[in-house]
């Protein structure tokens, strides 16, 4: 055999192992529409088991209740202040909403504890023992039923790319995207701050692993026409617990 | 065939002339360096341009115009060591400073301010590859330079200095980089301690128009835990960020040179200024490594009782030390 026939031969699985890399690296970008793998089959990375909040950051006013009036970090417009002021905690407790500091919009802020699980294939459930709230977030095709808003409103997530708007990504580079609507007007702080019906919210999730534990980033960004003149985009810590043993359910609570 | 015997077959046929053996090898390396600029490519997030800190994640700390009350470590892994300097730093003083100005501003001051933050690499001229990613904020000294193509942190021995040593690396489009040889400076905007020993080590992340930055310190000296901070930035589009300040400016209030205000334990006169205002018990107020998880309410609850009302008082003219309407320029309501 002539050495240059030889040698085409010998190149040839460098070759091809290269075309496969970098068609493996196009099957990420459609995997969604060429295949029927579920949410939980193509997770780009193990959301699920218990994190704590790490609260580092405006502390007085996530740990404990902040003072009325206490508005910093709120992009908040006239109409929100005048609603802000008039907060009444024994009034949201007499009428039956002593949850409206734990809707979706501002609970990922609060001294919380998550239990996230698969709930099937295609829906991740996310429980939080502050409060004792629970978010449900659907994949895929999900339509929402309906009805009226909840607290934690109706959540559609997806595995979004880190990466500037629609420019494509491998699998396991991304972060767990979700939207939610259908919120009940509640308080994006628990003194008051409200956020109405119109309000949008859209989250993203991204873990990392530290020496000592997994850390999980949690993007919130709210977008209300009503009570925000500008998106509130706010960052928050977990950090990941190896097991449940310091899950503590607590009811909401309007006053502490 | 081993590798050594296939390259012996390759410089045998170049030195023949055999054209066949020389196009299929021009095919081949053309080939390997198509693929390995792609996977490298692929391996990189495009992070630069000019991006606008949202400041809404860490508002005690950015306050405009005031930072953080003197004594807040709220939520801090202060230890006995980091605690005792902290209470007798007078910062504001030491700002003031000709001869000192400077000193609480390395790069983990880009986790504390409110300022923007420019973004560009450099790169390899005649490889293309990224040598460097650098960060440029407003406020400190010389830019952030993370080192990525491979070079190892210097001997400990090294010199330090306020931008210290930083390599990076690139996972699953999340660059993480590592911060080394730093000299002493501050990891609150009130003057709370990080030593010449500390690490920073940053998780930066892409999500469209935002950035999202995650940073952890860990220093032996002053921490008893690593201690977590988070920014939000966002794509601007080229202008540079509003809040791009001069390198470390202070007014000199005439202290005189070599003089290093302090305060001696036990007479930091701002110690029980969140005590008298809020309510909060001292010991939360010195924060602690417990004070950073729910559990620590449950130590709260029984001395804890909210006030009344805000009562921050306002510190410069036109500030709104509670927040509410006009405390944050508009931004346009369509997002780029």
């Amino acid at each position: 055999m002539r050495s240059s026939t030889r040698l085409t031969i010998l190149a040839m699985p460098v070759l091809l192992a290269g075309v496969w890399c970098v068609g493996i690296g196009a099957q990420g970008q459609g995997r969604g529409a060429a295949s029927p793998q579920t949410a939980q089959a193509t997770a780009a990375f193990d959301i699920t088991g218990y994190w704590t909040a790490v609260i580092t950051q405006d502390w007085r006013l996530r740990m404990v209740m902040p003072p009325r009036g206490d508005y910093m970090g709120f992009p908040m417009t006239a109409e929100a202040k005048k609603v802000a002021d008039a907060w009444d905690p024994a009034k949201d407790e007499a009428a039956g909403e002593q949850c409206k500091g734990y809707g979706a919009a501002g609970l990922m802020r609060l001294p919380t504890r998550l239990h996230v699980t698969w709930q099937d294939g295609n829906t991740l459930r996310m429980d939080a023992d502050f409060g004792t709230q629970t978010r449900v977030f659907h994949f895929g095709e999900w339509k929402s039923p309906g009805g009226p808003p909840t607290w934690q409103g109706d959540s559609v997530a997806t595995w979004a790319p880190r990466r500037p708007l629609a420019a494509p990504s491998s699998p396991k580079a991304r972060g767990l995207k979700v939207v939610t609507t259908n919120m009940r007007p509640s308080y994006l702080r628990r003194n008051g701050v409200p956020y109405s019906a119109q309000a949008t919210l859209t989250e993203y999730f991204d873990v990392f692993s530290e020496p000592d534990a997994d850390m999980m980033i949690v993007t919130t960004i709210v977008e209300d026409p009503v009570y925000l003149y500008n998106p509130l985009i706010v960052a928050s810590h977990f950090k990941k617990e190896p097991n449940g043993a310091k899950w503590d359910p607590t009811p909401c609570s309007a006053k502490w | 065939m081993g590798p050594h015997a296939l390259l012996g077959e390759v410089v045998t046929a170049i030195r023949a002339g055999d054209e066949t053996m020389k196009t299929t090898i021009r095919v081949m390396l053309t080939a390997v360096l198509l693929l390995a600029t792609a996977a490298s490519a692929r391996a990189q997030v495009d992070i630069s341009g000019t991006w606008a800190q949202r400041p809404y994640t860490d508002s005690l700390g950015y306050n405009p115009g005031n930072g953080p009350t003197p004594v807040d470590f709220t939520g801090m892994p202060l230890n006995e060591s980091g605690l005792a300097r902290a209470l007798a730093l007078s910062y504001d003083t030491q700002i003031a400073s000709d001869d000192r100005r400077c000193v609480p501003y390395t790069v983990a001051y880009m986790l504390q301010g409110p300022q923007g933050v420019r973004i560009w690499t450099e790169n390899d001229p005649r490889t293309g590859e990224v040598v460097s990613w650098n960060f440029g904020f407003g406020g400190v000294l010389s830019p952030l330079k993370v080192w990525m193509d491979g070079r190892p942190h210097p001997s400990k021995y090294a010199p330090h200095t306020s931008t210290g040593f930083t390599t990076g690396k690139w996972e699953n489009d999340i660059l993480t980089t590592y911060t080394t040889h730093l000299v002493a400076g501050s990891i609150r905007r009130n003057g709370a301690p990080h030593s010449d020993e500390a690490t920073m080590t940053l998780q930066l992340v892409r999500h469209g128009d935002l950035l999202i930055v995650s940073g952890r310190f860990d220093d032996p000296i002053y921490l008893d835990g690593p201690y977590h901070l988070a920014r939000v930035y966002q794509q601007t589009g080229g202008a540079p960020p509003p809040a791009f300040a001069a390198p470390c400016s202070g007014g000199s209030e005439g202290v005189p040179e070599g003089t290093v205000r302090h305060h001696l334990p036990g007479e930091n006169p701002f110690a029980n200024e969140l005590t008298k205002r809020y309510n909060l018990p001292m010991k939360a107020v010195l924060g602690g490594r417990e004070s950073m998880y729910p559990e620590y309410r449950k130590t709260l609850k029984d001395t804890y009782v909210p006030p009344d009302k805000c009562n921050t008082p306002n510190l410069r003219a036109g500030i709104v030390a509670c927040g509410g309407p006009g405390t944050y320029a508009p931004l346009p309501r369509e997002r780029p």
